[in-house]
């Protein structure tokens, strides 16, 4: 089971200033669970959207949204939908997230941050990692989480050692995470993205919440 | 002259780097540093270069900074956190120095104890922000200072990488965090350097252009498959392969790129890694 929790409203707000027309993805599994990616949800985030005044061209709920063969499935029937979107705005974890980004063409935005249970993981089939850092950025980096796909986890973009797009770090099996968010973000058009200079990043998040530790879904988990 | 005089002047600025000893015997690194003497605007002193454990560039600039001469602190995000970055920033301003490049260092499992534990609390981007906050009179947790530094900020950027894109996207991000200068990746291409000033010439930066003397072909060889941005060309590692004094063929390579690249930038910065006593020698016959 994987916590996650709603973003504050500005903040998703923000992501979706200069974008008219969304399309939301919701996730049957530890989102649902959650209340923040089930489907109360995903119908009270199209009304508060609408509210905002933009058009959302559809919405699918997909059980589970970490495993790739089944979100491609679930988004087939809703193809036209997605391609009227500017942008998807994916309510679930960071792994639903990079799932959605790995398959969609298209601008992706978390709607959540992900919270730390000290390494747990969801339904995940696919190679997608979320660091559960509780303050997700996937909105600036195509959808690629630099924490998991760069050893450094930098944040500002490559290193000096990126060399034909692979890392200094084993070269020979490892891609430079870097090079693979340019890459998907030049592909979008959005490369003032990678312009975008993030906040430091508050690694006290990183530490399960000491509330949490005191849940049955904690003993349970443990 | 401080660098920040030498830059703002418009004279062609000439720097070099010098490596710390594994221990404490630092008669090397002044007797290298002696050799710069009155030949090089500043001298910077590397931060446990591929991370290798070394005497520290702090330590080392400091006794740079007594002898009269101008050191350039490095300083990387690889073995430091926030809190140790910027007191080793307060430090540096402490013993009388303002220049430190802000890199973000090599990976642990690249040098001598790759056990360690990485740290990248920071990157070289965040680093810069750090710096500027703490002039403004703040640390990054926004408490008040006691005295706040002042500095003079630099950063590297590599020109020979491919896609170039990224790291021009980069170099402007370290424009806006507070970067006054740049040393660059060595570069053995002036055409590929000259398309990369095109652009970079937007940022109103001073670039000073990395320039590696080669001590043979396979010390080319060597860079080509394992140092990220860096391409010596094969007609350069032939010229190399056929000479018979290769350092002589180093020193003239060097001085060929110099008097290629030195009408595109606004200095240059020498890495001469072990053939320090040679830098003057290659000063001279690059006519700088």
């Amino acid at each position: 089971m994987i916590i996650s929790e709603l973003k504050p409203w500005s903040e998703i707000l923000s992501y979706l200033k200069d974008e008219g027309k969304i399309f939301l993805v919701g996730c049957k599994g530890c989102a649902e669970a959650c209340h923040t990616g089930g489907e109360a949800e995903v119908l009270e985030m199209k009304r508060r959207l609408e509210q905002e005044g933009k058009i959302i061209t559809g919405f699918s709920i997909i059980d589970l949204l970490c495993d790739k063969a089944l979100v491609k499935m679930r988004l087939t029937p809703h193809q036209i939908e997605v391609k009227a979107a500017d942008s998807l705005l994916i309510m679930s974890c960071g792994i639903g997230v990079q799932a959605v980004s790995a398959l969609i063409n298209k601008v992706t935005h978390p709607a959540c941050n992900t919270i730390n249970m000290g390494g747990t993981q969801g339904e995940w089939r696919g190679d997608e990692r979320c660091q559960q850092c509780g303050d997700c950025i996937l909105d600036l980096t195509g959808g690629i989480c630099p924490l998991s796909v760069c050893p450094k986890g930098l944040l500002n973009g490559p290193c000096g050692g990126s060399k034909n797009g692979r890392c200094e770090v084993e070269p020979e099996v490892r891609e430079c995470g870097w090079h693979l968010i340019y890459e998907r973000l030049k592909k979008l058009g959005r490369l003032d993205k990678m312009k975008a200079i993030p906040p430091l990043k508050d690694y006290s998040k990183m530490q399960p919440p000491k509330q949490l530790r005191n849940t049955t879904l904690w003993s349970l988990e443990r | 002259m401080s660098l920040r005089q030498s830059l703002k002047s418009g004279k062609f600025v000439i720097t070099a780097e010098i490596g710390p000893p594994k221990g404490v015997d630092v008669n090397d690194l002044l007797n290298n540093a002696e050799l710069l003497r009155g030949r090089v605007d500043a001298v910077n002193v590397t931060d446990q270069q591929s991370s290798i454990m070394r005497l520290g560039s702090l330590a080392s600039c400091a006794l740079l900074k007594e002898r009269g001469l101008e050191p350039i602190v490095q300083m990387t995000c690889r073995d430091r956190n926030r809190i140790a970055l910027q007191s080793d920033l307060l430090s540096a301003q402490a013993l009388g120095m303002e220049n430190i490049l802000c890199l973000t260092g090599d990976y642990v499992t690249l040098g001598d104890h790759p056990q360690a534990k990485p740290v990248f609390d920071l990157d070289s981007v965040s680093l810069l922000q750090a710096a500027r906050q703490l002039e403004q009179g703040h640390d990054l947790a926004g408490k008040e200072l006691k005295g706040s530094p002042h500095f003079f900020l630099g950063a590297s950027v590599t020109p020979g990488a491919e896609p170039i894109e990224p790291q021009l996207i980069k170099m402007e991000k370290k424009v806006k965090a507070g970067a006054q200068f740049f040393q660059t990746q060595a570069i053995f291409e002036p055409r590929k350097f000259e398309q990369f000033m095109q652009q970079a010439e937007n940022f109103n930066v001073p670039v000073l252009v990395g320039i590696i003397v080669l001590k043979s072909a396979n010390m080319a060889r060597f860079m080509n498959k394992n140092i990220g941005g860096v391409y010596v060309p094969e007609t350069t590692i032939e010229e190399l392969d056929k000479a018979q004094d290769k350092t002589k063929k180093g020193i003239e390579i060097a001085v060929r790129l110099i008097s290629e690249m030195k009408s595109m930038c606004q200095g240059i910065h020498i890495m001469a890694i072990g053939l320090e006593a040679k830098v003057p020698a290659l000063i001279d016959a690059a006519g700088l």
